[in-house]
């Protein structure tokens, strides 16, 4: 394998030499012959669309539905580093909960002036009608998808926080469940750790967090946009594999002070809604009047305790990136402690002399707007053409604070199984962590995304990326 | 359950029924047209209006042709009731209720529909049409051997039931209306071949071909013929076996939700109206009589059961 020693190589370091987490693997890999290696990559594609794991690209007519490519050389992350990451995520998930209840009650943390008022005031994703309010238990991200990246033997970055609807679980499971069907003789000999407890654990979550109005078992189910959403698989998949309801906004209404569905008997009342829509759709009465997608009136029922909506309406605000950036202050002010997992450094070209220092530097930078998600209206300098340059520069001085900018960062590389045999492609991971009122617990895997191209730093789907399965060892 | 999965299960099922009756006619007719090539037009005629698809096809055809009749019934995507456009119906309805099925159905109907896809992409010549109508049949039976040997026998089982009987019985009765009048006395006189041809047609549309020897030998009338396809209770696509299937699923649910549907006392009675009839009474008042009521029946209970169990609100 080609291994270019900028990066850090997780199976090879930044050297030749296998680390340790690789071994087993690797002694395996030694015996496989390429060839077979390509076959069971066709096998794989043939179960993943048998199965229906597909997903629709917006801008395509509905019924193209796109898998996801799958690489069979597993990302395998040892039992020592995994505790150690999960001792940051917990931080900084607790820290997220404690944030999003002092932004919605007391605001201390503006008092104390670690982070500007307007930063909050003035943004779209805090949400007024949450205030002085307190969902069941306090836990306002009952599911979040936490974005990592890796540039050394013991350096990580968060990237992202995703506290609204992080999506792409469904691939942490079924890349799992096609590598047992696939090399089920690697899971004898190599003790990798269960991902597979997932859907239990969500389900137990779920219903510890029922609203005083719930009687006997809860009731839980997850909304969805319907049939034609990116995520559609994965909504039906959760609801398959929690055995709990799959609903849209249009079976649903307000019966008796509940929120309730329309079932074969009549209305049933929904304890806990596993809601994948985003707060603009939630209810068009209190957001988007033109939404069909939610439920009108849902948010009196929830403020009046007769439901649990998660993540709750008004996550967006810790997720942000504009608040990314205080996210070190953050976690210091709520814990105690300094952030366990770094940061990556932030230019918010809001502030001049942070604006004048990317516009310097653009070539050199990542650049992502505020709002924006899945690797649109994003710019990688490095990659990026002189016009492409040139066009952005021009969007950043017409609206600076749209704009956050970051070094670009040195991603780890595992390999994948290419044409030409294996060759190091970068990756990024995203751990799921579900918060209950018994704590936070982070699955031992995720979902490692990973850029097919040569060279590319965008591990989106949307652009063209792929996913790989995540081992974690007992060690 | 909610209501739009109990009308999710109940389509998706007439879906794939409606798909593979569509095909056992297509068959049937590519016989016909096969061995008697001077009413080949006329018969590909009866199968389109056995469809109930007359207009649309004159919509986009001008002559009854094999090829015209076969592309239109079996792969014309802008034609709702085509197999390809039916058989991605039934997915979009399985994707839509998936979490009431097992991973089994589930894939044996995705993987119709992907087999159908490439199967149907380019117009079918007459020589690969056998292959092509058992390739469709094998799908939906898998697709059937799935449901039967993964389900719970349950509520979402009887929904599911529900669609296919439904859609049997109405598929049915088309094909002995259509076919009625080669079934009337005053013209069924023996001996002549085509109407051999045409009786062995009306039990090849219902794959009873062989079930008919059984039970009344080799030598087709056509009172006992009617009376087979409507009073049988041993034969699976007879109207009376359909009804009786109904009832029995809609009897479950009672069971189930310890409370008794409007459209439960509404299709025993139905059948129970039925019961009260001989071959010969249909006959004394007339098979298309008998039948266009049938079918009116047999949509005002579809309607109903909707209705009931809150398809759509």
């Amino acid at each position: 394998m080609n291994n270019d020693s900028r990066f850090f190589n997780e199976m090879l370091g930044h050297g030749s030499e296998r680390r340790a987490p690789y071994a087993e693997y690797g002694a395996w890999l030694d015996g496989e012959d390429v060839q077979r290696l390509h076959q069971m990559s066709g096998e794989a594609e043939v179960f993943f669309r048998r199965t229906g794991i597909t997903f629709n690209v917006y801008g395509e007519p509905a019924s193209t539905e796109r898998l996801i490519p799958f690489d069979v050389v597993p990302r395998i992350i040892s039992g020592r580093e995994w505790d150690k990451l999960v001792k940051g995520i917990d931080q900084r998930v607790r820290a997220i909960n404690a944030f999003l209840h002092d932004i919605y009650h007391r605001q201390e943390i503006i008092k104390a002036g670690r982070i500007p008022a307007e930063l909050i005031a003035k943004n779209d994703a805090y949400l007024p009608q949450m205030a002085g309010f307190s969902p069941p238990s306090n836990i306002y991200t009952h599911i979040v998808g936490v974005d990592l990246v890796r540039t050394g033997q013991d350096e990580f970055y968060v990237l992202e926080d995703n506290a609204r609807t992080p999506s792409g679980v469904s691939y942490m499971l079924e890349n799992r469940e096609t590598m047992l069907q696939l090399f089920p003789e690697l899971f004898t000999r190599i003790p990798v750790k269960r991902v597979q407890t997932y859907p239990a654990t969500l389900h137990r979550a779920l219903s510890a967090c029922a609203p005083a109005a719930a009687r006997n078992a809860p009731v839980v189910a997850i909304l969805t946009p319907g049939i034609h959403n990116s995520a559609y698989y994965e909504h039906s998949f959760l609801a398959d594999q929690m055995g709990v309801y799959l609903v849209e906004g249009q079976d649903l209404r307000i019966v008796d002070g509940r929120v309730a569905m329309r079932t074969t008997r009549g209305y049933t009342p929904i304890d806990v809604l596993y809601r994948r829509i985003d707060d603009d759709f939630l209810d068009p009465l209190t957001f988007n009047p033109h939404s069909l997608l939610g439920v009108p009136g849902i948010m009196d029922i929830y403020r009046a305790g007769g439901i649990t909506i998660t993540n709750a309406p008004g996550t967006g605000i810790s997720d942000d990136k504009a608040i990314y950036s205080y996210m070190p202050e953050i976690v210091e002010f709520y814990t105690g402690q300094p952030a366990l997992l770094k940061n990556v450094e932030t230019y918010r070209c809001s502030e001049p002399d942070s604006l004048a220092y990317v516009l310097d530097n653009l070539s050199e930078l990542v650049v992502k707007e505020v709002h924006g998600s899945g690797g649109y209206g994003m710019l990688v300098g490095p990659a990026a053409s002189t016009a492409e340059l040139a066009a952005f520069e021009a969007k950043l001085r017409a609206r600076p604070s749209n704009y956050i900018a970051q070094p670009t960062l040195a991603l780890s590389t595992v390999p994948i199984l290419s044409d030409a045999g294996l060759a190091p492609r970068h990756v990024d991971l995203r751990p799921y962590v579900i918060v209950s009122p018994s704590g936070v617990e982070v699955t031992p895997g995720g979902l490692t995304r990973v850029a097919l191209k040569e060279g590319s730093l965008v591990v989106n789907s949307s652009q063209g990326g792929g996913t790989k399965d995540t081992w974690v060892l007992e060690d | 359950m909610l209501g739009k999965t109990a009308g999710g299960l109940y389509w998706m099922f007439r879906y794939l029924e409606r798909s593979e009756n569509t095909a056992r006619l297509v068959d049937a007719g590519f016989r016909i047209a096969l061995t008697h090539s001077s009413v080949a037009e006329d018969e590909w005629k009866s199968v389109i209006s056995t469809a109930g698809q007359k207009i649309a096809f004159n919509e986009r055809h001008d002559r009854y042709t094999s090829a015209n009749v076969v592309d239109f019934l079996l792969r014309d995507i802008s034609h709702p009731a085509s197999i390809m456009s039916m058989t991605e119906a039934a997915r979009s309805n399985a994707r839509m209720v998936r979490t009431a099925l097992t991973r089994e159905v589930w894939e044996a109907t995705n993987e119709c529909c992907m087999v159908l896809r490439s199967l149907l992409e380019k117009p079918i010549a007459d020589r690969d049409l056998p292959f092509a109508l058992r390739t469709i049949r094998q799908h939906s039976a898998l697709v059937r051997g799935a449901l039967h040997g993964t389900m719970l026998r349950n509520e979402i089982f009887n929904f599911a039931r529900m669609g296919t009987f439904i859609e049997r019985a109405e598929s049915t009765a088309r094909i002995l209306d259509v076919k009625y009048y080669v079934l009337l006395p005053s013209v069924s006189f023996v001996g002549s071949s085509l109407d051999n041809v045409q009786w062995e047609t009306i039990l090849r549309s219902v794959s009873a071909a062989t079930a008919y020897r059984q039970v009344h030998g080799s030598e087709p009338a056509a009172q006992t013929i009617a009376d087979f396809l409507i009073f049988d209770k041993r034969m699976p696509r007879s109207l009376a076996f359909c009804r009786s299937k109904i009832n029995s699923n809609l009897a479950y649910l009672a069971d189930e939700y310890n409370e008794r549907s409007a459209c439960l006392d509404l299709s025993e009675a139905m059948s129970l109206r039925m019961a009260e009839q001989s071959i010969d009474d249909v006959f004394e008042h007339g098979l298309h009589y008998f039948i266009q009521d049938f079918i009116r029946q047999n949509n005002i209970l579809s309607h109903k059961i909707e209705e009931d169990f809150r398809f759509n609100g």
